[in-house]
């Protein structure tokens, strides 16, 4: 099966720190892949230079087969790459509507004269536009909570805004960082069950950043560890649990049993 | 004990703030500014309101609220201690001659302040009116709140109509306009919503037919409003649509995007002058061209300069825009003014005998004719204002201004929407200029200063940013108000400054907010 | 039309340095063609970069009130070019009121030294008011926020002063102070040809003093230790005990004081008071501060002189109009943003994403 994603020795410095060093990572389509590690491994790092926010100074990262690497965010979110973030970033004086309007920027065309002319494609394309927002947030269950602004949501409803924003762009790869964090126990079951559905119904891959383990090991079909910005161990949850060099990691230098902070 | 320490601190504030206001000549300019003549003068209520400010403060600061007559003891003390201020400032002005620094420090100040009666007689006055003053801002404050809106409606009436009437209200007619306003207010307050919702359900069942007839009103309105008005409000009301016009352009930059703009009003200057150029034949160029030909070109000329100017700066972080932009704006004064390029743009000498529009046979000479060509434009801006905001391209601004990092994550192509941003506020300039040419008939490089920009940015925020009514309401009251009002002329700028600070401390929506930031205010208010 | 991607080579990028090539195509260009026509010879230059070395003297100490506060609050504080016109201006009627009784006559250096102090506090006091009222309330605000109350409270100051103290031009009295013969400050001395003025290098000598003292004070005490801590982090400042109000306050404080010295050195060789005198002066200073990277001090040293050089040589150099004079600082500010974002000392600032 063809990659998704692949990461080829991708290593990104700061200074004299090496956030990311030299990891690759092959992402099959259809799967969802969690990247976990303690802080500090280098997982935000490498979402980002696959967002484009960062770029690499070594290595390459092909979506289906063509590097991504040197292109603008915008560039690479109109290739067909979504993402979340960890400290949620909505646009805050939007409402929800808006954000998921946003967030389909890239399926629309309207220039300036059509705008302005109120032309017939534009004022169609427009009307789909809503239509699909308003499917987009049926779906992930804020139906009621179109015409609020996003920084009075709840914040279990800005995480799945945020997500809906990620989904109205018709992404072939999903990236969420940490989705989970600051959930109850039920939320996260929710979003859990949720991701699922974007894998089977939607088809879409999914790279997730996960310390919750149980998560992790609760819906991941593949696993990445992260230490000190090298990749430590891959493979299927089971496998990687058991790992030698994931356990010296997680137990052996400080780091708390479940990896939580 | 701490009412009382309370009482005098709000007395030393605002004591100081009426020394500030008496040092920069307010008091004097406003004393031969009768609000209701023979008994009240501008000059006389600001002292009057400094008080009942003092009074009013020092009562909503007390922690019990018992005791009427204790509440008005301390307001009345609070009153006459910031009245006293005025009175320490009188004596020395009459003891001292400071006006070698002081240039407001005069004998005229004394007489104003001891209210024409001289000192020390004077200062009996003075403190009389503080602690009247003073009583009255206490219990303004314990009478219920819907007579205090009333009240204060029908006074804001009497204010505005002694100020236009310029000789100020007859006593009578201004007692009979306050009970007038004041009960008018009431009667709406009780009965306006039930009138209200009657309205709506009518319009609800005739909505077209009601639109219809709103909209005939209006536009009966706007068109016939010159020849009700005469020359010089029509002159007044062109220039306020000429601000609103080009306050909804950086409207664009500023609201929408979120791209601080200072050097606005480069692109007047370009509008201007390449109107000038293609139309005078005084201009070096001969060209003579028509208005109708100009327009567009000038037009393109801003546009293309704000895409220039765009290009480079636009990858900068906020502030250093505004900075740079606001350079570019003095660059542009600078060559026009300067000998350089005297013998194309004429140096400080500007360009003359730009001819008015012509259509058809017919000249745009008087300030009526150009009423409706300027009307016509902030029509065309306000569509597509409004066009653009409700579209993709306006969404993918206000996500620039919300958070840049994610909308270009989103897709958005920064550079190419904010040079979209800055070239379409630039082309409202460029029409602004243009129509300003042609108007005033001639360009001076003097007329192009960073008080433009700085005008037009303070009208955007006192109406309410990235709000279209807000602008035009911005406009009227920042640029229409203190052209009526003309002895306010010298306090403008300063005025203008302290309500740029206060705006944005006290209400950074501005006056009248965009749709946006309302549904959050009520969605606010919601939650608590 | 969808999905076109920008790529690699970034079209932006390629306009935006293709402008900046031309500009310094343009300025080699004239550069060689003055030298080559030899008009003017090195005395010429010579005046220009002592008056050069003077003016940047002036701007850097502006600059550094730039710097300071943007190094700790990321704002810029559009009304420091006010607090430095301010202190020039309640200085002016210090020192004449000295040059009047005499005293400015017969005790210059006495006389000079109130002055400075008094113009000195004038602008601190302007400083931690501003401060006070009308920057403290909104330091969580969105940044656009305080940048618009600074550009109101700037019109507000000028226009106060205006109210206050007349529309009219003053005029710093003529101060003389004999040293060695020397008069020091109002002095023309004719050397082979070359108008020179000793006040020039005063003024020099004195700005560079000033700043070794701020770059002490910065460096060796407390105070400027904890100026250090809560510019690098407000909040672990706060935490390790610092008082971080105190710190901002007295960051306003320190700037005001360079900016009202400034003022008055700036006053005695250029002798105008106006109202409007602070708006040129700082914004060429901010502009010094962005060229020697804002934040850094002793950026905004080098910036400043780096500016009053440029501004005293190249209408020559270039063989550009006087007039000019005041594009070329805009121009430099353009260039160095287009090529340097972080300026001459900037550290690169990683952008804080995601």
């Amino acid at each position: 099966m063809a990659s998704c994603l692949s990461a080829r020795k991708v290593t990104k410095r700061f200074g004299g720190l090496i956030a990311v060093d030299s990891v690759s990572l092959e992402i099959p389509e259809r799967v969802i892949l969690s990247v976990i590690g303690p802080n500090g491994a280098g997982k935000t790092t490498f979402f980002n230079c696959i967002s484009g926010f960062y770029t690499p100074e070594e290595g390459d990262i092909l979506y289906h087969g063509r590097s991504i690497v040197g292109y603008r965010p915008d560039s690479i979110a109109a290739m067909g790459i979504a993402r979340t973030y960890q400290n949620i970033r909505l646009f805050p004086g939007m409402t929800a509507l808006e954000n998921v309007l946003v967030g389909r920027h890239v399926h629309l065309n309207a220039g300036m004269l059509g705008t302005l002319l109120r032309l017939p494609g534009t004022v169609s394309e427009e009307e789909k536009a809503h239509e699909e927002a308003r499917r987009l947030l049926d779906f992930v269950g804020l139906a009621g909570s179109g015409d609020t602004l996003g920084r009075n949501l709840p914040y279990g409803d800005q995480r799945r805004l945020e997500i809906a924003r990620a989904l109205a762009s018709e992404p072939g790869l999903l990236l969420l960082d940490e989705p989970t964090a600051g959930m109850n126990p039920q939320e996260t079951d929710q979003l859990m069950g949720f991701i699922e559905r974007l894998r089977d119904e939607l088809g879409l891959t999914v790279l997730l950043i996960e310390h919750d383990m149980r998560v992790v090991m609760g819906i991941s079909d593949l696993v990445a560890v992260l230490h000190y910005g090298t990749k430590i161990a891959e493979g299927p949850p089971n496998v990687v649990q058991r790992d030698a060099a994931v356990i010296e990691a997680y137990l052996g230098t400080g780091g708390n049993g479940n990896g939580q902070p | 004990m701490s009412d009382l320490r309370q009482s005098l601190r709000t007395a030393t504030i605002v004591g100081s703030v009426m020394v500030f206001v008496a040092l920069i000549g307010a008091l004097t300019a406003f004393a031969d500014e009768p609000i209701v003549s023979g008994v009240l003068t501008l000059t006389q209520l600001i002292l009057l309101l400094g008080a009942f400010a003092a009074g009013y403060r020092t009562e909503s600061g007390r922690r019990g609220r018992e005791g009427a007559i204790l509440s008005m003891g301390l307001g009345a003390l609070s009153g006459a201690a910031a009245m006293a201020f005025l009175g320490v400032l009188a004596v020395i002005v009459d003891l001292v001659n400071l006006r070698s620094v002081l240039v407001n420090a005069t004998p005229a100040l004394v007489e104003v302040l001891t209210l024409d009666r001289g000192l020390p007689a004077g200062l009996g006055v003075l403190l009389a009116v503080g602690v009247v003053g003073g009583a009255l801002g206490a219990v303004w404050n314990r009478i219920p709140g819907w007579f205090r809106r009333e009240l204060s409606l029908g006074g804001a009436a009497v204010l505005l109509i002694g100020i236009l009437r310029g000789k100020g209200l007859d006593p009578w007619a201004a007692a009979g306009l306050l009970a007038a306003i004041t009960l008018g207010a009431y009667a709406y307050s009780s009965y306006g919503s039930s009138i209200l919702d009657g309205y709506r359900r009518f319009e609800r069942g005739n909505e077209s037919m009601t639109r219809l007839v709103l909209w005939t009103v209006v536009a009966a309105v706007l068109l016939l409003l010159p020849q009700v008005l005469g020359v010089y409000a029509t002159s007044v009301v062109d220039l306020v649509g000429l601000y609103a016009l080009m306050g909804l352009g950086l409207n664009i930059v500023v609201g929408y995007a979120g791209l601080l703009d200072l050097g606005y009003v480069a692109f007047f200057t370009i509008g201007a002058y390449v109107t000038g150029l293609l139309t005078s034949p005084a201009a070096s160029t001969h060209l003579g061209l028509s208005f109708w030909v100009a327009w567009p070109v000038a037009l393109a000329a801003a546009a293309t300069a704000g895409a220039l100017l765009g290009i480079p700066v636009l990858r900068m972080r906020g502030d250093y825009l505004a900075i740079v932009t606001l350079g570019f704006g003095e660059i542009i004064r600078i060559l026009v003014m300067s000998d350089a390029l005297k013998g194309i743009l004429g140096g400080a000498q500007g360009i003359i005998e730009i001819p008015g529009p012509v259509l058809g046979g017919f000249t745009f000479i008087k300030p009526q004719h150009f009423y409706y060509l300027i009307l016509l434009g902030c029509l065309a801006v306000v569509v597509v204002s409004r066009r653009v905001s409700d579209s993709r391209i306006g969404r993918a601004w206000v996500a620039i201004r919300e958070d840049e990092d994610v909308a270009e994550a989103t897709g958005i192509n920064l550079v190419r929407y904010k040079l979209l941003a800055f070239s379409l506020g630039a082309s409202f300039s460029g029409i602004g200029g243009a129509i300003f040419a042609s108007w005033v008939h001639a360009v001076f490089p003097n007329s192009f200063t960073l008080l433009v920009s700085i005008n037009i940015l303070s009208l955007i925020i006192v109406g309410g940013i990235g709000s279209i009514p807000g602008v035009i309401l911005g406009a009227f009251v920042l640029v229409g108000l203190p052209e009526i009002l003309r002895e306010f002329a010298d306090f403008r700028m300063i005025t203008f400054g302290a309500l740029l600070v206060v705006m944005m401390l006290a209400r950074p929506e501005g006056l009248w907010p965009a749709k946006q930031r309302r549904r959050e205010l009520s969605a606010d208010t919601l939650e608590a | 039309m969808r999905r076109r991607a920008a790529g690699p080579i970034d079209f932006t990028k390629l306009v935006v340095s293709g402008i900046g090539v031309a500009m310094l195509v343009f300025v080699a260009w004239r550069i060689v063609l003055t030298a080559s026509e030899g008009t003017y010879g090195w005395p010429t230059y010579a005046s220009q970069i002592v008056f050069g070395l003077a003016q940047g003297g002036i701007y850097a100490l502006i600059a550094l009130g730039y710097t300071l506060v943007y190094g700790i609050l990321f704002m810029i504080n559009f009304a420091h070019g006010e607090i430095f016109m301010g202190g020039t201006y309640i200085g002016f009627f210090v020192i004449e009121a000295f040059a009047e009784s005499g005293f400015l006559q017969t005790h210059p250096l006495p006389a000079l030294l109130i002055t400075a102090l008094t113009a000195m506090l004038s602008s601190v006091v302007l400083a931690i008011g501003l401060e006070r009222i009308a920057y403290r309330p909104l330091r969580k605000a969105p940044r656009l926020v305080p940048l618009i109350t600074a550009i109101g409270a700037s019109l507000f100051l000028q226009y106060a002063f205006r109210g206050l103290f007349g529309t009219g031009v003053k005029v710093y009295p003529d101060t003389h102070l004999y040293i060695a013969g020397i008069d020091l400050l109002g002095g023309r001395y004719d050397l082979g040809g070359v108008t020179v003025r000793p006040i020039y290098f005063v003024v020099f000598l004195l700005a560079v003093a000033l700043m070794l003292a701020l770059w002490l004070f910065v460096q060796k005490t407390k105070m400027g230790k904890a100026m250090r801590a809560v510019a690098e982090d407000k909040d672990t400042a706060a935490l390790m005990g610092i008082n971080v109000d105190r710190v901002i306050v007295m960051t306003f404080a320190l700037g005001a004081a360079l900016a009202g010295a400034a003022g008055v050195m700036y006053a005695l060789y250029n002798k105008q008071v106006t109202h409007t005198m602070g708006f040129f002066p700082g914004i060429k200073a901010f502009t010094a501060a962005v060229l020697g990277g804002i934040g850094n001090i002793p950026g905004a040293m080098l910036g400043g002189f780096f500016l009053g050089l440029a501004e005293s040589t190249f209408p020559t150099l270039l063989g550009l109009d006087a007039q000019l004079k005041d594009v070329i600082a805009f121009s430099l500010l353009v260039l160095v943003l287009i090529f340097r974002p972080t300026g001459i000392l900037g550290e690169v600032l990683s952008r804080r994403k995601a």
